[in-house]
């Protein structure tokens, strides 16, 4: 087995394990942050109760996003070397500041934060749940701002056989990481709400007396998370599209497959996507479309992947450079797919429950419960997109994912570590799920005062 | 002074906190089983670092990501090289970080023993890995021409960085247990005191053998570079003066003191490597410096602006929970959360 593959499977792994749980992370700070402002505006303790029974599911999922994300600092060194050699002037600095930025802010805040409330004044304790959703907005930022670098590098020059940063300000603010970030946390705010909406549905559909009054309300909220979430990310992600078709078009292009040049270019909606003969064996298209999509007009045309395909050759050499495009079409349609129908589902869960008609739409309640995941699933496909369509580049036009592999191990010696990972994430996926389930389906008032 | 050097004093900085304030943590998670008999007593135990553990272990990734930043390819080198000791201590850096979450999370005494176990192992090895890994950082290891290390685990394990994996243990048991004698109170502080005499002698007993052997086996007390020497007497001070506050029952002074060798120590490590990163034992041309493996004069300069913003700004607002997290606990005390 070449250490190659190895690694790349190691590395997805735990990245998209870390991402289950991230996105929970980065919307439900949010989402806790605005609660408990709410409670100390209104004084109401109503929203105390739901900070509390919600602050449960969020700590048990940060846990995981934690020990995770350790592995993934760790990865860049064990498996990716060259990489780090070559790039580390660069992508080095973010990440340093990541952590004396973001992660201090997050993780010293937390632990105050649970342990606080009797400690702090509920103003100081609001604050305190501010500073840990801005603590881990901003990791994802810089990580980002990282990762934007390996998409799009900018503000470097080619010296002392590395890439060295040149112009830490256009690190920053490059193009890409203005799409990225958005999108990113737009989709947290999204998995925030529509996790929270799906256990609320869960005990809306119990329709307990005593609880009715707390899971509406926590509804009402979650619903508004989803719509801002689901119409932004959308929005975003639309014109991240048409950024990315001036800087990775072959990207675009295997999200589309689109393997011939046209002007209009087409756009397809579902299709037989055939890598060894460079060609969809069976389609349906709208024509057109794709040229509006990214060009906002009816008629600019848009190169195919044999045609970008040549234009690589001519530029970096002999090669493949057409990414896998099975995957990127299908992640692509699974995600624009899911994110259409998110819109519509928080649409009528903001209007349902504003008009209190939730308790007569009892197979919307049922639906919801199952649609809690939607947009994580949305999320993993989207991380697919970006990551593999950047094959074979590790760092675009820059060095190559077999270039970037750490010399020094053995392909026994990852397949020890990637299957000791997962085997971990497994076992801790299982008990992390579970229990985000036990204490979702828990009752509010039962829960109160043991203390855990 | 040049960036170059600054930031090999900032990585002293970082590592030292990180073995300060990670060093009690893992020094309680390991006492865990031994000072702690119920479950009440157990919680008691764990949350007394339980405000600040997380904290504290983001000491070690920015400790990390500064190197990266820094010093890539002592990041790449290092990482790359001790793969399997790094994934060993990652398992148990995981384990242990979803078990203070998770533990209380059941009412059930399977549960939490398991969890426990948990605590205690993925304490004890990523203290011991660390301790293997900055012995070995101490004598050097196999690096060749391309700056990598190719030996795998098994050189690794040598007696002397073995040694070191033990003494880091002792001082991180004994810090655990001092931080433990001002933090609690009540009958778990009682057998918490009776385990640091003991732990005290034994890390007397480690320390002092293996400065001996690092002087006959390293160059690292006579760096003719910077001085290991004397913060390694002045370490061995502050050990000695910790126990003299042991005896006296001054156990803010202890743990003052136990806090001390661990950065005394550090900084010997790092001054007499200075101004090598990481020891070649095949060439010292194939030496990991200051020069050949740091990042440019630009990037330094600019990390160095952040820090210099924001590591101010985190050591204040880490005083701060400690001040607000200052007050003893025992295991009947109302606000215990894991
Ligand atoms: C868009 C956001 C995002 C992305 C792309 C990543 N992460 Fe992450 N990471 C977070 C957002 C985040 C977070 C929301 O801030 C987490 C999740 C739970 C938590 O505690 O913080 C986190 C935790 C987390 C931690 C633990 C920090 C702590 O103890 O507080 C580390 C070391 C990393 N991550 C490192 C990485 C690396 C090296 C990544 C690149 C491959 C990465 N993360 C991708
Ligand atoms: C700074 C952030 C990130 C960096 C530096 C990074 C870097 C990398 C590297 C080095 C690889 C292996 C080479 C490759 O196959 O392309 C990779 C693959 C991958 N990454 Fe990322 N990544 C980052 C963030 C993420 C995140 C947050 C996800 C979300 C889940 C993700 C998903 C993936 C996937 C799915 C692969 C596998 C692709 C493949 O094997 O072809 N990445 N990434
Ligand atoms: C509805 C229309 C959507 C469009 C047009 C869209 C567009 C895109 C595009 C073009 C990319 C590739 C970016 C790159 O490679 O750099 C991407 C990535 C991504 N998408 Fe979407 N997206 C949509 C919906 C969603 C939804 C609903 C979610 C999740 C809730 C989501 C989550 C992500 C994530 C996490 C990534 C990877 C990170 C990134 O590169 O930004 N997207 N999206």
């Amino acid at each position: 087995m070449d250490p190659v593959i190895l690694s790349r499977w190691q590395f997805a792994i735990t990245t998209i394990f870390h991402f289950f749980f991230v996105p929970v992370t980065l919307g439900l700070s949010l989402f806790l942050a605005v609660l408990e402002t709410k409670y100390v505006t209104s004084g109401e303790e109503i929203y105390k109760k739901m900070v509390k029974f919600w602050g449960k599911i969020f700590l048990i999922n940060f846990a995981i996003g934690v020990v995770t994300g350790i592995v993934q600092e760790f990865h860049f060194g064990l498996n990716w070397s060259e990489y780090a050699r070559f790039m580390g002037d660069v992508f080095g600095a973010p990440l340093a500041i990541e952590g004396l930025m973001a992660f201090f802010l997050e993780s010293t805040f937390i632990g105050v934060w649970i342990f606080g409330w009797d400690k702090l004044s509920p103003k100081a304790h609001a604050g305190v749940a501010w500073l840990i959703a801005i603590g881990s907005n901003l990791s994802a930022l810089w990580i980002l701002v990282a990762n934007s670098f390996m998409q799009n590098p900018v503000g470097y020059a080619i010296r002392n056989g590395r890439a060295e940063m040149t112009d830490f300000w256009a690190l920053v603010s490059n193009p890409n990481v203005r799409y990225q970030f958005p999108h990113v946390v737009t989709a947290g705010v999204a998995v925030g709400g529509f996790l929270i909406m799906s256990f609320s549905a869960w005990h809306l559909l119990k329709d307990k007396a005593e609880t009715r009054e707390f899971f509406t309300r926590s509804f009402r909220w979650a619903a508004i998370f989803a719509l801002i979430g689901a119409l932004l990310v959308g929005l975003i992600g639309h014109a991240q599209g048409q950024f990315l078709a001036q800087s990775q078009p072959l990207k675009i292009a295997a999200m589309e497959g689109h393997w011939e040049t046209e002007a209009p270019a087409s756009f397809s909606v579902i299709a037989i996507v055939n890598q060894e003969k460079q060609a969809n064996t069976f389609e349906i298209k709208v024509p057109k479309f794709l040229s509006l999509m990214l060009f906002n007009d009816l008629s600019t045309g848009f190169k195919g992947l044999k045609e970008l395909q040549e234009e690589e050759i001519a530029k970096y050499g002999p090669g493949n450079y057409i990414p896998p495009v099975l995957i990127s079409y299908w992640s692509s349609r699974t995600m624009i797919g899911i994110g259409l129908v998110m819109v519509l589902i928080a649409i009528l869960a903001v209007w349902w429950s504003w008009k209190e008609k939730l308790q007569e739409r009892r197979w919307f309640l049922r639906m919801l419960i199952l649609t809690g995941l939607l947009p994580t699933i949305a999320i993993t496909a989207g991380w697919l997109i970006a990551e593999t369509g950047r094959w074979p580049w590790i760092v675009h036009g820059l060095q190559k994912i077999e270039d970037a592999v750490s010399p020094a191990i053995t392909p026994g010696i990852i397949i020890f570590s990637m299957s000791s990972f997962l085997v971990l994430y497994s076992v801790l996926g299982v008990i992390g799920v579970s229990l985000m389930l036990k204490y979702g389906k828990s009752d509010p008032a039962a829960a109160e005062g043991k203390g855990e | 002074m040049d960036l170059n050097t600054l930031w090999f004093i900032l990585l002293t900085v970082l590592f030292s906190g990180f073995f300060f304030l990670e060093g009690f943590d893992y020094g309680v998670g390991i006492l865990l089983p031994f000072v702690a008999r119920s479950d009440r007593e157990r919680r008691a135990v764990i949350n007394a670092i339980g405000p600040v553990w997380d904290g504290n272990e983001v000491w070690m990734i920015t400790a990390g990501g500064a190197m990266f930043a820094a010093f890539p390819h002592m990041y790449a080198t290092l990482f790359s090289g001790f793969y399997l000791a790094l994934v060993f201590m990652l398992i148990g850096l995981i384990i242990r970080g979803v078990a203070f979450e998770f533990r209380g999370k059941r009412d059930d005494p399977k549960w939490r023993e398991t969890w426990d176990w948990a605590i205690y192992y993925g304490s004890l090895i990523p203290a011991l890995i660390w301790g293997i890994t900055v012995a070995n950082l101490m004598r050097g290891v196999a690096i060749e021409g391309d700056l990598n290390y190719y030996g795998g685990l098994i050189p690794l394990l040598n007696p002397y960085a073995f040694f070191g994996g033990l003494v880091f243990l002792a001082l991180f048991i004994l810090h655990g247990a001092s931080f433990l004698g001002i933090k609690l109170e009540g009958v778990v502080k009682d057998r918490v005191k009776d385990v640091t005499g003991k732990i005290w002698v034994v890390a007397v007993v480690l320390t002092v053998a293996f400065l001996i052997w690092t002087y006959l086996a390293t160059d690292i007390l006579n760096n003719p570079g910077w001085d290991g020497l004397i913060p390694a007497i002045l370490a061995a001070v502050a050990l000695l003066l910790s126990g003299l506050f042991y005896k006296m029952g001054r156990e803010g002074w202890t743990f003052l003191c136990g806090g001390l060798v661990i950065i005394l120590a550090t900084v010997m490590v790092f001054s007499g490597l200075f101004p090598r990163l990481m020891i070649s034992t095949l060439d010292p041309a194939y030496d990991l410096t200051i020069y050949n493996a740091s990042s440019s004069p630009y990037t330094l300069k600019v990390i160095t602006i952040v820090a210099a913003i924001f590591l101010p700004v985190v050591l204040a607002y880490q005083g701060w929970t400690y001040w607000i997290f200052r007050k003893r606990l025992s295991p009947d005390s109302p606000d215990l959360h894991y």
